[in-house]
């Protein structure tokens, strides 16, 4: 199957500041009874989205109007932390958001946004903060992140952008989603399988 | 050249390099549940892919199964439709399920050893970040995304990169009254909650030698909390002496062959290390957490961090955050903080050794008034050597209520949950903001003894001292 090739995002950005955001806060774990991850966008953030006594809306970001259509979430050092949910990528995505841009990202987080086509990429703190700065004076900013410069460019700034290499590879080149190579090395995974006893009986 | 065991295992399954520098990397047991795995099966049917080798996943139902109220339907159609949904994928690709009435049912975690499916020298992928528990027995074990549990059913692989590779060693013996959980919490809490990012964490030195198969897997499994994703522990004898007899462990000649191959995957002496960090064991103490993610913990004998005290803006701000969400006095005893519920199980600490050890002390002792207990053993076999052994009675006694198998409290997608903002003396892995399944509950983790303490006292206690452990 043919993937897209993704060498730019280009929208509006909105900051969600803090470091260590975890994949329980980004998709609380009672939404993930589910068969399916449709309708998961609508349960982003939702705990810090809702004010649980009263049910109203709180002052995240995200309920802020003029960060409304906003497709690139900016936020802080070891973004997506604890479970290994792929409902977390799944509900950013499905939310609207095409690309993030934090200081770090958990591990597993990472791995799995980049198999959806949801670049992560990582920036100095100073650089999320001029790119924050940006759009919080002006909320109809439009960031363009480039992925083949790894570079950011808002409100005529130009920032530096860092990624895995294997993961902007994957991103620009059209092969985010590894399903089609991997069934194509089956022959190969045979042979090795064969090579170890635990798995050659 | 001498090899870690990460690269001997690594090399070992390494089916061949991808276009994008990535490594297509034979996973030789994959695990599932019922929360990441239906999705996977979708994608299975929408792209007209079978399961490769599907006598190589085996399947349980952990996170969503009430440990109340077991007749189905359950109360919970949703609940219901994932039980529903797990038993027909296992039926239509021929996976084994370790369904409730097979007796085996559990949490994943627990199940995999417990069956003897989980061997040294093994890669195993479970769609739980929890996944890395599995590395106690010398395996090589990843959480991993929904995604990737389909590229596991379907071609019995899946894209990765090659983590580095840090050597904890933990050298001595621990103090009375300090666990496994402890040394986790110390390291999560020494290291940083991303300090392990890139990394797979080989656990080594005399403390980890003595320890059994089940703290080894107390550590391996909060690996995550620390940003790690693989934890491991070279195989030993008492890996070998846990595995001697599982349904799924090799018997007869194939079991000498086997320990012969198992002991070739652990690190050689003098094998290279990306980092190496030494700990002495008498330095831990029984460590509880103060605030919203696992790094955030102190000794229960110190006082609750203040932001005067912060080494950082971060570090500040993080405090600040963590303060106000648990609403805990900065600068003050952690000691003595009235605790509303107290959970003993999760796959961290719901096997039979921890219930022992809470049941020596327990004995003869009651539940605080106003707090409630529970103890949910983490497979139906822990729960049934409970039983035999009359722990389960010892708990009821004290006024736990004594529960079926399954991951409970811990994440709260099952029927109990925390109320409010009730307090929680947990021995699970994560404090998140809302994790034990109300949007403002709070988390306090620890280990087993220590819960135990924290329900009879009715607050976060000392177990050296409440129980006299010395």
């Amino acid at each position: 199957m043919a993937l897209a090739k993704i060498t730019s995002v280009t929208g509006r950005a909105v900051p969600v500041v803090g470091n260590d955001i975890d994949t329980d806060r980004i998709i609380p774990a009672r939404f993930m009874k589910c068969v399916t991850f449709d309708g998961l966008g609508e349960f982003l953030f939702y705990d810090v989205r809702q004010d649980p006594t009263t049910g109203r809306d709180t002052a995240h970001p995200l309920n802020e109007a003029r960060f409304k259509g906003a497709t690139i979430l900016l936020s802080g050092a070891n973004f997506g932390c604890g479970s290994s949910r792929e409902h977390a990528p799944q509900a950013i995505q499905k939310y609207g958001f095409k690309a993030i841009i934090a200081e770090s990202y958990a591990e597993i987080f990472f791995g799995n946004s980049t198999t959806l086509g949801l670049p992560c990429v990582t920036a100095a703190r100073e650089d999320i903060e001029k790119i924050t700065a940006a759009v919080e004076q002006d909320p109809q900013a439009e960031v363009v992140i480039d992925l083949v410069k790894l570079e950011a460019r808002c409100a005529g700034q130009t920032v530096k952008l860092a990624q895995r290499e294997s993961a902007r590879d994957a991103l620009i080149n059209g092969r985010w989603d590894a399903i089609g190579e991997l069934l194509d090395g089956i022959p190969a995974v045979k042979e090795t399988a064969r090579k170890l006893p635990y798995l050659a009986a | 050249m001498p090899q870690s065991l990460f690269q001997k295992v690594w090399d070992a399954h390494t089916v061949r390099q991808l276009a994008n520098g990535q490594t297509q990397l034979l996973i030789g047991t994959h695990l599932i549940h019922e929360v990441t795995s239906p999705q996977a099966f979708g994608m299975l049917r929408d792209l007209g892919l079978p399961v490769l080798m599907p006598h190589r996943t085996f399947a349980t139902v952990d996170h969503i199964i009430p440990t109340n109220e077991l007749v189905e339907p359950y109360k919970d159609s949703l609940a219901q439709a994932m039980m529903d949904e797990v038993r027909k994928n296992c039926a239509e690709f021929g996976i084994t399920f370790f369904d409730r009435a097979t007796g085996k049912q559990g949490i994943v975690h627990i199940v995999g050893p417990e069956q003897g499916i989980t061997q040294p020298g093994t890669t195993i992928a479970c769609g739980d970040s929890h996944t890395s528990t599995h590395g106690a027995f010398g395996a090589i074990a990843f959480g991993i995304g929904t995604s990737q549990v389909r590229d596991v059913l379907a071609t019995q692989t899946m894209a990765l990169g090659r983590l580095k590779v840090r050597r904890i060693e933990v050298n001595g013996k621990l103090r009375p009254g300090v666990y496994a959980k402890d040394v986790i919490l110390h390291l999560i809490r020494q290291l940083g909650v991303n300090g392990g990012t890139g990394y797979a964490y080989e656990y080594a030195g005399s403390t980890f030698e003595h320890f059994s198969m089940e703290e080894r897997m107390t550590v391996c499994n909060m690996s995550i909390e620390g940003g790690a994703r693989v934890g491991y522990v070279n195989p030993d004898e008492t890996t070998f002496a846990y595995l001697k007899g599982r349904p799924y462990s090799p018997t007869g000649a194939a079991w000498d062959t086997a320990v012969a191959g198992w002991k070739s995957f652990a690190s050689d002496p003098g094998a290279p290390y990306d980092d190496v960090v030494k700990i002495d064991a008498a330095t831990i103490a029984p460590t509880v957490t103060w605030g919203i993610n696992p790094g955030q913990g102190i000794s229960i004998v110190e006082n609750i961090p203040s932001p005067e005290t912060a080494t950082s803006a971060d570090d500040k701000a993080g405090i600040i955050e963590a303060l106000a969400y648990m609403k805990l006095p900065a600068g003050k005893p952690i000691k003595g903080t009235k605790i509303d519920v107290a959970f003993l199980g999760s796959c961290t600490n719901g096997r039979l050794s921890d219930f022992r050890e809470v049941a020596k002390y327990l004995k003869g002792r009651k539940v605080a008034a106003g707090v409630k207990a529970i103890a949910v053993p983490g497979s139906q076999i822990v729960a049934l050597q409970c039983e035999k052994e009359g722990i389960d009675r010892v708990l009821r006694d004290a006024g736990f209520e004594w529960r079926a198998a399954g991951c409970s409290m811990c994440l709260a997608m099952n029927p109990d949950k925390l109320i409010g903002d009730q307090l929680c003396a947990s021995s699970s892995n994560r404090n998140f903001k809302g994790r034990q399944g109300s949007p403002t509950g709070r988390t306090v983790l620890m280990s087993p003894l220590m819960v135990a303490a924290a329900a009879v006292t009715g607050t976060v206690a000392d177990a050296r001292e409440v129980f006299a452990v010395n």
